[in-house]
């Protein structure tokens, strides 16, 4: 446990991407098995233990701190692991039991459950010290924040062993943790796992933003970037397995199309829900407001079957039949995918039409009028493109229409977390729910904590401090002086915030440090831009 | 306890006197100041007279470049002020030149601390234990979380470092006055004899600091010295330059940072600091909760810091305390 915890110490303090991979690399080299293993699982989060939660960790320290004390020093340092890891008391009853390795570690937190938790993990912090644990409560309850992604890790691994990271990354989703079989392959040589027959997640394909660059649509095809969530269906073997972007399976969360897909085949989509808003009424997508409803759950009811039915707008197959398309073209790709879809059942798939365009001013065109079918933007893949795992530069892009602008007024701020935790970073603004000049009010429509500049953030953390005019716990209400123009997807109804209001992905596009406030933007002019 | 304390009355920009008319480290000009230590947060310079330790005043006049009306008074030496108060200037252990003030009028006893720790240093006589009916502190780590580490063993941390890259450097950021020349006094206390490199900015202040007897060995101007020479060694700088463009004259720098704040894993990350060095000249925790126990004053007033915290102890062991409202004592680099 200590090296892990030295690990992830140096982790923290190194910023340089190479010195981490390094950092990485050197651990896994000169760790045993089965301690690597679990390390490269909590690097990409791959281990759970669900009697452990945030809120154990706080009522472990509420038997051990007293509450105010405990919740300023959490309010200070921003991050409950942390905390507790700093105010654990010594336990001199503990003596000198010896750290455990992190494989026992892992083994005891899985053996934890909701009732032995309290009991259990003062028994495994009581002999490390602060740094053992940060990390132990870290890995206990998920999430390493080190700065370290999971492609990162796997990137280290590659580098520790000297083996190709696609590699890597197409074994990885057929092992489970501690991957005995991909460290037996690439630190041992033996043979790698076989993947073939198994409904593995194959990594996506991911796009560059276009942002300044002008393609020839000889070269690139256009098609829309609809508003759902990227999803992989894969059917080998018999079974049937969903994906998500991150690679996560979410079966469970859209039984229907599992039910739907019994062909050996690997296809890459958009998952959507019934609906008109998207494409229109011939589209038959929601708008991604009604999909959210049905993100994240491990069960769905029939009502919710019923009422928001999914389907998977198909952009992509990777593999048919057995066989393995990735390295053909798009063109090629594109062919097979067309003749497919007559063996697909129409009431949970279509295809993503090609957008056609004469030229790439044209292109831009057809784009601006995307505003209304809440489509997020276009995709432009280059015609000849492999199917590669994760962004290589020139071959698919995303253009995302423009956001959508509103004039807020700062209203109240809060410390951010982490990094952030010394600034005022989280900031709630409103809009006007009449004419300021008669009296009227600002209601909260949103909350934003990105869009600015570091140099930015230090003016206006100086901003909340000096025109504080109350205080409620962590929050700070300002004297409502600053003027945000603030970016975001779309707004729909919701009963979040008093105005009824809510936005899409809101941050901070411009500081309006010279707009008077009364100049700020009214519900109204919100609550007209809905497309629900 | 006689009286109400009437005669001692805080206020935003200092403590007042009230029959002495005289301010305790007040943060604007007035006709007569008494300084607890040459912090700028506490020794501003513009007053009509100025009473401090001897070296106070010397570090005072090296910021200010003024000594006018400079009245120094010896540790444990007590005068005489008007309204028949007494000041007595009793070692705090903060920096070079550091005290407490005792004031005695009426028969009742008020002791400012300014800053001050427990811990030894090299460079500075410890706190002295003050007996007293007000207890006037500060709480700059007035959170339970602040525990800092022995020293030695932060000291092991920077060397083990610095041997580990014998072809780098360790750049220190390290408070001008006083954490940079404990953090050399402590790293010859240690052992490490090659010379010390500083940055421009902490030449005087450590020359001072030997004037005083302070032995700080071999010290070195980073700007007379080539990047081949600096491989191996350690450099001290003010915080404010260790994410600087001047660093980039140094042999691929080790940023390190000698704080109490490097306790907190994000304020290190935010300075970028590759080696926090948990090392502070205020009290931590422990520090403060020992010294009110040890002081047992009738009430403790709080002046800067983590105030809440520090009272909301004092509430739990059943001790009468207040919380000051002080402008401008903040100390984010200590």
């Amino acid at each position: 446990m200590q090296s892990f915890a030295a690990l992830i110490d140096a982790l923290v303090y190194t910023s340089s991407r190479n010195a981490k991979l390094q950092l990485i690399a050197d651990y896994l080299r000169e760790t045993p098995d089965p301690d690597r293993g679990w390390a490269m699982a909590a690097l990409t989060d791959g281990l759970d233990f669900p009697a452990v939660k945030s809120s154990t960790i706080r009522n472990l320290m509420k038997e051990r701190v007293d509450p105010v004390l405990w919740s300023l020093s959490r309010d200070f340092v921003g991050d409950t692991a942390e905390t507790a890891s700093l105010l654990w008391p010594d336990n001199p009853q503990a003596g000198d039991a010896p750290s455990p390795s992190l494989d026992e570690a892992v083994q005891r937190l899985s053996a934890i459950t909701r009732n032995s938790a309290m009991s259990e993990l003062p028994r495994l912090l009581d002999p490390l010290d602060a740094s053992g644990r940060y990390a132990l409560i870290k890995l206990a309850t998920g999430g390493m924040r080190v700065g370290v992604s999971a492609r990162l890790a796997k990137t280290a691994f590659a580098q520790a062993f000297d083996v190709p990271v696609d590699e890597v990354e197409e074994y990885w989703h057929a092992l489970t943790p501690p991957y005995a079989e991909l460290f037996a392959w690439a630190a041992d040589g033996a043979d790698p796992p076989d993947t073939a027959n198994m409904p593995l997640f194959r990594p996506f394909m991911l796009a560059h933003p276009l942002e300044e660059t002008v393609v020839d649509l000889a070269d690139y095809v256009a098609e829309w970037k609809w508003d759902g969530i990227r999803v992989q269906l894969a059917h080998v073997g018999g079974e049937t397995r969903a994906y998500s972007r991150s690679g996560d399976d979410i079966s469970a969360t859209f039984p229907e199309m599992i039910d739907a897909l019994d062909i050996p085949v690997v296809l890459d989509g958009e998952l959507l829900v019934r609906g008109d808003v998207q494409g229109g009424e011939a589209g038959g997508a929601a708008s991604f407001n009604a999909l959210q409803q049905r993100l994240g759950r491990k069960t769905v009811s029939k009502k919710m079957l019923a009422e928001a039915p999914a389907f998977v707008r198909l952009y992509d197959v990777l593999m048919l039949d057995g066989e393995d398309l990735r390295a053909l073209r798009w063109t090629e790709r594109r062919a097979q995918l067309e003749a497919l879809m007559a063996r697909l059942p129409d009431t949970h798939f279509d295809l993503s039409q090609v957008v056609e365009a004469d030229h790439f001013d044209h292109l831009a065109q057809i784009r601006e009028g995307a505003r209304d079918d809440a489509i997020e933007g276009l995709m432009l893949k280059r015609r000849d493109s492999p199917y590669v795992a994760g962004r290589k530069t020139g071959l698919w892009y995303k253009w995302k229409r423009d956001p959508l602008l509103v004039d807020c007024v700062l209203m109240y701020a809060q410390r951010g977390s982490g990094k952030r935790s010394s600034f005022y970073s989280d900031y709630t603004f409103g809009c006007w729910d009449g004419d300021p000049d008669k009296g009227a009010e600002l209601l909260p429509v949103g909350k934003a904590y990105s869009g600015f500049t570091d140099e930015e953030l230090k003016k206006l953390d100086r901003h909340v401090r000096q025109n504080t005019v109350n205080r409620f716990g962590p929050v700070r209400e300002t004297d409502k002086s600053l003027v945000f123009e603030v970016a975001f997807d779309s707004v729909h109804e919701s009963k979040r915030h008093k105005s009824g209001l809510a936005m899409r992905f809101p941050r901070i596009s411009r500081i309006r440090w010279d707009k008077p406030v009364h100049e700020a933007d009214r519900i109204d002019a919100l609550r007209a831009l809905i497309r629900d | 306890m006689s009286g109400d304390f009437s005669w001692i009355r805080p206020e935003p920009h200092g403590i007042h006197v009230v029959p002495a008319d005289v301010w305790i480290d007040p943060s604007k000009p007035v006709d007569r100041a008494l300084v607890t230590h040459g912090h700028a947060d506490h020794a501003r310079g513009g007053h009509g007279a100025t009473v401090a330790t001897p070296e106070t005043l010397a570090i005072m006049k090296l910021r200010y470049a003024t000594a006018e009306g400079a009245q120094p008074v010896e540790y444990g030496e007590t005068i005489r002020l008007a309204g028949g108060v007494d000041a007595t200037f009793i070692p705090a252990g903060h920096v070079l030149g550091s005290a407490q003030i005792l004031l005695e009028h009426a028969g009742e006893r008020v002791v400012i601390t300014g800053d001050y720790k427990r811990r030894p240093d090299p460079t500075c006589p410890p706190f002295e234990v003050t007996p007293c009916d007000i207890f006037i502190t500060e709480a700059t780590f007035g959170l339970p979380l602040f525990t800092h580490p022995p020293i030695g063993e932060e000291m092991a941390k920077l060397l083990k470092r610095l041997s580990d890259n014998p072809e780098r450097c360790v750049l220190v950021g390290a408070y001008a006055l006083g954490k940079a020349q404990r953090v050399i006094a402590e790293l010859r206390a240690a052992g490490h004899t090659d010379p010390i490199y500083l940055h421009g900015a902490m030449e005087k202040m450590c020359r001072l600091y030997e004037e005083f007897g302070v032995d700080l060995g071999e010290l070195r101007l980073v700007a007379d010295h080539t990047k081949e020479e600096m491989r191996g060694s350690i450099v001290v700088c003010p915080p404010s330059a260790l994410n600087d463009r001047w660093s980039r004259r140094l042999p691929e720098p080790i940023t390190a940072m000698a704080s109490g704040w490097m306790r907190v894993r994000q304020r290190a990350r935010q300075r970028n600091v590759e080696l926090p060095l948990v090392i502070s000249d205020h009290a931590d925790w422990d520090e403060l909760t020992r010294t009110v126990e040890e002081v047992d004053p009738h009430e403790t007033w709080i002046t800067h810091g983590r105030e809440e915290a520090l009272l909301r102890w004092h509430q739990l062991t059943q001790r009468r305390a207040r919380a000051l409202a002080m402008v401008g004592r903040e100390d984010e680099d200590d």
